[in-house]
């Protein structure tokens, strides 16, 4: 198999090289080599279990909070290394955004919501605050929807509009990579084709990481595809090649639906 | 086969379960108001004739049929005049009574001592000279009771205040003098004394004005008929309320009852606790509840804090879980030994040696007292506030707390703004079940610091306003005092099913505004749904 990486492209913002990830004595991923290009949508797809989830999890080191993970290898983001002994985590979490599967507003206004990861920060001045949300609302698309009722509860919301206010929360601190969980699998159609449509206008200003099981999700929104299957990643290129194009025997059986 | 299977006989059952649990505390709270509310309703007085022997009056209380006599029945009446009789209560044989007659002019007098006292109005004294005599009594004394009522004002003022000032004075100066005896510094000494005779010379003249004062007030007596004829001389000043229930129409019934109902919550008790008010166990035991809350709360949450978020999940956690569940198991006694050993003795115990030492060996803080009590009950009660905490802590879901750390939060962070919040009702729930536990709690209590009868509120107009110090009364232990220690059981049993009523709309009182905060607290961190 030849060497999975985007290596055409000049400007690589996350680097995973020789990567190995631990559960206990269970290993989730296996010699992960990777180089993400930025300022493009780039999708993780494969099988339940397949290790997609954990690898972006690797990316602001979410996975920390599960005490028996651990890693060996290296993970770089904008050159350099997250897991280094003197990287800021908070600092790193700040640099790379996330958005779960399943949207979770906090339980405060709507404002408090977007405004959080700056208060967090210690900023304070309202002036900063009101433009930052207002951006950040509009670059999510749900400014029309709720710029009368920002100090309503965030929970008031229905299910597509409180993952575009997750969306609108991330993007608040201007992160320089935004990770995707399945932001989608829990909405309608409908509210799918809104979050697709506001990380495809997204493209052009942010990195962005989406874990999808839709294929064909990935195929309308994404630039670059992964692939995963058991931990190991399989085969990483553009996508329309993947889709077309496949090099991988495995990676034509998932995208051609004989498996997965 | 399919009745069983489809489960109905299990909703019967559960549904059962739930209709007894209804069922009895309806039956325990009906009683309770059935037998307290009427307590101050103003009775009509019965005058019965008898076949045999003089003529008795009283209220109606009871009556019943007549054991081992079939289809004979007995009424039982209040007659009051306790000092006249000896007793309260008679039970008469309804085949015995003559004649059933309520005289307009029969008066109830309610007396500082001795109960009440049920007759007429004879003749109304002032100074052995006949102000009124029959009739006109009536009158008469609604004129007097007033003047005396306002001398009575006047000594409570004198004796709170001016007294009480120099009372307060010639202690502190007491506990100096011993203070400079140890150091011998004879100057000083002889200058206290100086100002100790000045201080009992003020005394002396304050209570001369007060004897002078209580000799204007016991001018007035009046002379009382009772039912049998025979007559009674109670001074003016022993009289606290008259008034004539077969005269009075529903209204001034109700004012009666009202009037009553005030002296009840707002007024001191008299008669070793089983007349007049019962604030002072009112109030001590929302201040006791209060401090109690003050302690258990934030202490409570704190530690189930620690528990959860920031402990190292293992096996010495589930120990001290294990441990902190079991102890809200202790029986109450236990906390109350504990808390007479350690809080009393031990840091009271200190704490006199270290600040309090001129007074000892009488004890300020080495005895039982409001502060040690509470800290007790707040011991009972923080096991509850650890429980629940933690497990509304435990059910703030997992995509919140990594939402909050995604975007930068450190750990503290997260707790403060999003954790905390979100598990707030829940920690709530625990603090109502907690306080109403402490409420309703009086074991551990009588040996840290409840008393039958505390000359003074914890709380006062004297710096430092709180004395944590001294002991209080208490509902519960009210309850108990008055209807199983008290002289007159019988008599008494009225005001131990208000007293109890009390106590019940005192925890509903305080669990209903927990209750109404929580429910707010609840639409504002309302948890998401698709």
């Amino acid at each position: 198999m030849s060497q999975p990486l985007a290596s055409d492209h000049a400007n690589p913002i996350v680097e995973v090289k020789n990567l190995n990830m631990f559960y206990g004595e269970t290993q989730a991923l296996h010699d992960i080599d990777l180089s993400i290009p930025a300022r493009e949508v780039t999708a993780f797809i494969g099988p339940s279990g397949c290790g997609k989830s954990t690898l972006l999890r690797c990316f602001n080191r979410l996975n920390d909070l599960i005490e028996s993970a651990h890693i060996e290898g290296e993970v770089r983001v904008s050159g350099r290394d997250i897991y280094a002994p003197d990287c800021d985590v908070i600092d790193l979490r700040r640099r790379v955004g996330m958005v779960f599967q399943k949207s979770n507003p906090f339980p405060k206004s709507i404002y408090e919501n977007v405004a959080y990861g700056l208060r967090i920060a210690g900023e304070n001045r309202r002036r900063v605050l009101d433009e930052a949300v207002e951006k950040s609302l509009k670059a999510a698309a749900l400014w029309d929807e709720v710029k009368d009722r920002l100090k309503n509860n965030a929970l008031s919301l229905s299910g597509g509009q409180q993952q575009r206010l997750c969306i609108a929360r991330t993007l608040a601190v201007e992160p320089e990579v935004v990770l995707m969980d399945e932001p989608c699998s829990a909405l309608d159609p409908i509210a799918t084709a809104r979050v697709e449509e506001t990380i495809t206008e997204l493209k052009s200003d942010y990195t962005i990481i989406v874990v999808t099981h839709n294929l064909q999700q990935a195929a309308r929104i994404s630039t670059y595809t992964a692939f995963y299957y058991l931990g190991s990643l399989i085969e990483f290129n553009q996508t329309e090649d993947m889709f077309t194009n496949p090099r991988s025997k495995q990676t034509e059986d998932y995208v051609t639906g004989r498996f997965g | 086969m399919k009745f069983w299977r489809r489960g109905d006989p299990f909703i019967w059952l559960t549904g059962g379960a739930l209709a007894l649990c209804l069922a009895m505390i309806a039956g325990l709270v009906g009683i309770i108001v059935y037998n307290g509310a009427g307590v101050f309703w103003p009775q009509d007085l019965t005058l019965l004739r008898l076949k045999d022997g003089p003529p008795i009056m009283g209220k109606l209380v009871d009556r019943q049929p007549i054991p081992g006599a079939a289809g004979r029945y007995r009424v039982q009446l209040k007659v009051g005049n306790r000092d006249a009789y000896g007793q309260d209560f008679r039970w008469v044989d309804e085949d015995a009574i003559a004649e059933r007659e309520t005289p307009a002019e029969a008066v109830v007098f309610e007396r500082i001592e001795w109960g009440d006292m049920h007759g007429f109005i004879a003749a109304l004294y002032e100074e052995e000279r006949l102000l009124a005599k029959g009739e006109g009594g009536w009158e008469a004394l609604q004129g007097v009771m007033d003047q005396v009522g306002e001398l009575g004002e006047r000594i409570h003022a004198l004796e709170r205040g001016e007294l009480g000032k120099l009372n307060r004075a010639i202690d502190d100066l007491r506990l100096q003098e011993r203070r400079l005896q140890r150091k011998q510094n004879d100057a000083q000494l002889a200058a206290n004394e100086v100002r100790r005779q000045a201080l009992w010379d003020e005394h002396e003249a304050v209570s001369g004005r007060l004897d002078e004062l209580r000799a204007q007030q016991e001018r007035w007596e009046v002379e009382v008929a009772l039912a049998g004829g025979e007559t009674r001389r109670v001074g003016v000043a022993a009289i606290v309320r008259a008034y004539r229930p077969n005269l009075m129409g529903f209204w001034a019934k109700v004012q009666t009852y009202l009037s009553k109902g005030w002296e009840f919550v707002a007024g001191e008790p008299r008669e070793s606790n089983t007349e007049g008010g019962i604030f002072p166990a009112l109030f001590g035991t929302v201040m006791m509840v209060m401090l109690m809350s003050l302690a258990a709360v934030p202490f409570g949450i704190l530690a189930a804090l620690y528990l959860r978020e920031y402990a190292r999940q293992g096996f010495l956690v589930r120990l001290v879980r294990i441990a902190v569940n079991n102890l809200a198991g202790v029986p109450s006694i236990v906390f109350g030994m504990f808390g007479l050993g350690f809080f009393v003795y031990g840091i009271g115990g200190s704490i006199d040696q270290l600040f309090y030492a001129d007074a000892l060996p009488t004890p300020t803080y080495g005895t039982g007292g409001i502060l040690w009590a509470s800290l007790t009950l707040a011991l009972l009660t923080v096991p509850v506030v650890i429980v629940a905490t933690e497990e509304s802590l435990a059910a703030v879901p997992r995509e919140m707390r990594e939402g909050a750390l995604a975007l930068g939060a450190t750990k503290f962070q997260m707790i403060w703004s999003v954790v905390l919040p979100s598990a707030l009702p829940g920690i709530l729930t625990g603090v109502i079940l907690a306080t109403a536990r402490g409420a309703g709690e009086v074991a551990p209590l009588m040996i840290t610091g409840v008393v039958k009868l505390a000359p003074d509120l914890p709380l006062d107009a004297f710096a430092p306003f709180f004395h944590l110090e001294r002991k209080f009364m208490h509902l519960g232990f009210h309850i108990y005092d008055v209807g199983f220690q008290s002289p007159n059981v019988e008599a008494a049993r009225p005001m131990v099913y208000t007293t109890a009523l009390m106590l019940l709309t005192i925890v509903l009182l305080l669990n209903l505004t927990a209750i109404v905060v929580r429910n707010k607290l609840r639409k504002k961190y309302a948890a998401a749904a698709f």
